[in-house]
C-alpha cells in the first residue's frame, strides 16, 4: 500500500488526458486539464509525507516534532496559484471561441481544424 | 484530427504511459519514507533562523521569497491576459443596465439564502484579514487569505446584487489593489537591496516567534500579496461576470 498515492497521481494523470482526449466540449477539456494538474499534487505531496509526521505549523507543537517536508507544500501551493490562472486564461479563450464559432464543440473550431 | 482518430491514438498511448509511470514508480522511496534533506534542514533552523512558527510561509516570503515574486507575476500577466482576451471588441457594446441586471438572481435563491450571503461578507472579510496577517503563526497567508477576502464581495453576487458587488468593490479599486500588490512585494525586496545589501533579504527585526509583529517582513509581504490576490481574483471574477450580463454580442463583425 506504500505506493497508493503516486498509482492515484497516475490514474489522475491518465483520466485527465482520456478527459482532454475525448472531450467534444472545451469547458471539459479545461476541466480535464485541472484533473491532470491535481494529480502534481499528490505526487508532491506524497513524496513530502514522512510516516507519523505533522503539519510543518510549529505555533502549538514543540519545533522538535517529526514534521513532513514544508517544502514540497510551498511548491503545491505555487502548483495551485498557477492552475487557478491557467483555468482563468483557458476559460477566457473559450468564452471568446464561443464568440468566433457560436460552439464550443472543439470540432467547430474551423480555423483551427483547416 | 477526428475524435476518433485521437481516441484510437490515446487507447495505445495512454496504457504506455502507465506503464512507464509504473516502472517510475518503483524506484521512488516508500510512501511516508521520506528521503529529503531540505525538509529536515528547514524544520530545524526555520524558527531561531527566522521567528516564524507556520514553515511554509516563512520559505513561501523569505526562502523562497524570489520564487513568490515570479509566482506574483505569472498571477499579475494571466489576468492582465483575461482582462485582454474579454476586452469589449468591436461589435460588442454593453447592454443597458436594467433593473433586470441588478435583481437577477439564482435559481431557488430563497430570501433565506440571500439574507445569508449578505451576512457572510463582513465575515468573509474579517476572516481573510486574519489569515492573511497571521500567515507567518499559524496555516495561511497572502495567497490563501487573498482568496478568502476575494469571496467576501462575492458573496453580494451569491444574494442577486451584482451592482452592489460592482460598488463595494469597484474595478478601479480592484486593478489598484493587485498593482499595488505586485509593485508593494517588488519593492520591499528593493528596500531589502538597500538596507540588508540583497534583494528580498529581510532587513526588519525579528521579533518574538508566535507574536502578531514577527518574523521580519513576513507579514508585510503576505499584505502585499493579500492585495494583489483579491484583486487579482475579483478582476477575473467580474470580468467573466460582466461577459454574461452586460455584453450584448452584435450580429455582424466577424473579425474579432
Amino acid at each position: 500500500m506504500s505506493f497508493l498515492p503516486y498509482v492515484i497521481a497516475a490514474w489522475l494523470l491518465l483520466i485527465g488526458l482520456y478527459g482532454v482526449v475525448s472531450s467534444t466540449n472545451l469547458i471539459r477539456t479545461v476541466l480535464s486539464l485541472t484533473i491532470v494538474q491535481s494529480s502534481t499534487y499528490l505526487v508532491l505531496l506524497g513524496v513530502g509525507y514522512r510516516t507519523g509526521g505533522k503539519a510543518p505549523i510549529v505555533a502549538d507543537i514543540p519545533t522538535s516534532s517529526k514534521l513532513v517536508d514544508p517544502v514540497v507544500q510551498v511548491l503545491v501551493l505555487t502548483d495551485v496559484v498557477i492552475e487557478a490562472t491557467v483555468t482563468a486564461l483557458l476559460l477566457a479563450l473559450v468564452v471568446q471561441a464561443h464568440k468566433r464559432f457560436g460552439s464550443i464543440r472543439p470540432a467547430d473550431l474551423r480555423a483551427l481544424r483547416d | 484530427m477526428s475524435r476518433r482518430t485521437r481516441l484510437a491514438m490515446f487507447a495505445i498511448a495512454g496504457p504506455g504511459l502507465a506503464v512507464v509511470m509504473l516502472i517510475g514508480m518503483h524506484g521512488m522511496p516508500a510512501f511516508g519514507h521520506y528521503h529529503g534533506v531540505y525538509g529536515l534542514l528547514i524544520d530545524k533552523i526555520e524558527v531561531p533562523e527566522r521567528h516564524a512558527t507556520d514553515l511554509v510561509t516563512a520559505l513561501n516570503f523569505d526562502i523562497r521569497a524570489f520564487d513568490t515574486l515570479g509566482e506574483e507575476f505569472i498571477l499579475f500577466a494571466s489576468v492582465a491576459g483575461v482582462a485582454l482576451l474579454l476586452r469589449k471588441l468591436r461589435h460588442e457594446r454593453e447592454g443597458k443596465r436594467s433593473r433586470g441586471i441588478e435583481d437577477h438572481s439564482f435559481a431557488g435563491a430563497s430570501a433565506g439564502l440571500q439574507l445569508a450571503s449578505l451576512y457572510l461578507v463582513p465575515l468573509l472579510i474579517a476572516l481573510g484579514c486574519y489569515i492573511v496577517v497571521h500567515g507567518a503563526l499559524t496555516p495561511g497567508g497572502g495567497f490563501q487569505g487573498g482568496i478568502v477576502l476575494a469571496a467576501g464581495p462575492l458573496a453580494i453576487l451569491l444574494a442577486g446584487r451584482y451592482f452592489a458587488m460592482k460598488r463595494l468593490a469597484p474595478e478601479w479599486m480592484l486593478e489598484a489593489s493587485e498593482a499595488i500588490g505586485a509593485a508593494g512585494y517588488a519593492l520591499i525586496g528593493v528596500a531589502g537591496l538597500i538596507i540588508a545589501g540583497v534583494y528580498l533579504k529581510n532587513f526588519l527585526p525579528l521579533g518574538t516567534p508566535a507574536m502578531l509583529l514577527s518574523a521580519g517582513m513576513m507579514p508585510i509581504n503576505s499584505v502585499a500579496v493579500g492585495l494583489e490576490v483579491t484583486g487579482a481574483f475579483l478582476v477575473v471574477w467580474t470580468e467573466f461576470l460582466d461577459q454574461e450580463l452586460f455584453v450584448e454580442r452584435g450580429t455582424g463583425g466577424d473579425n474579432a
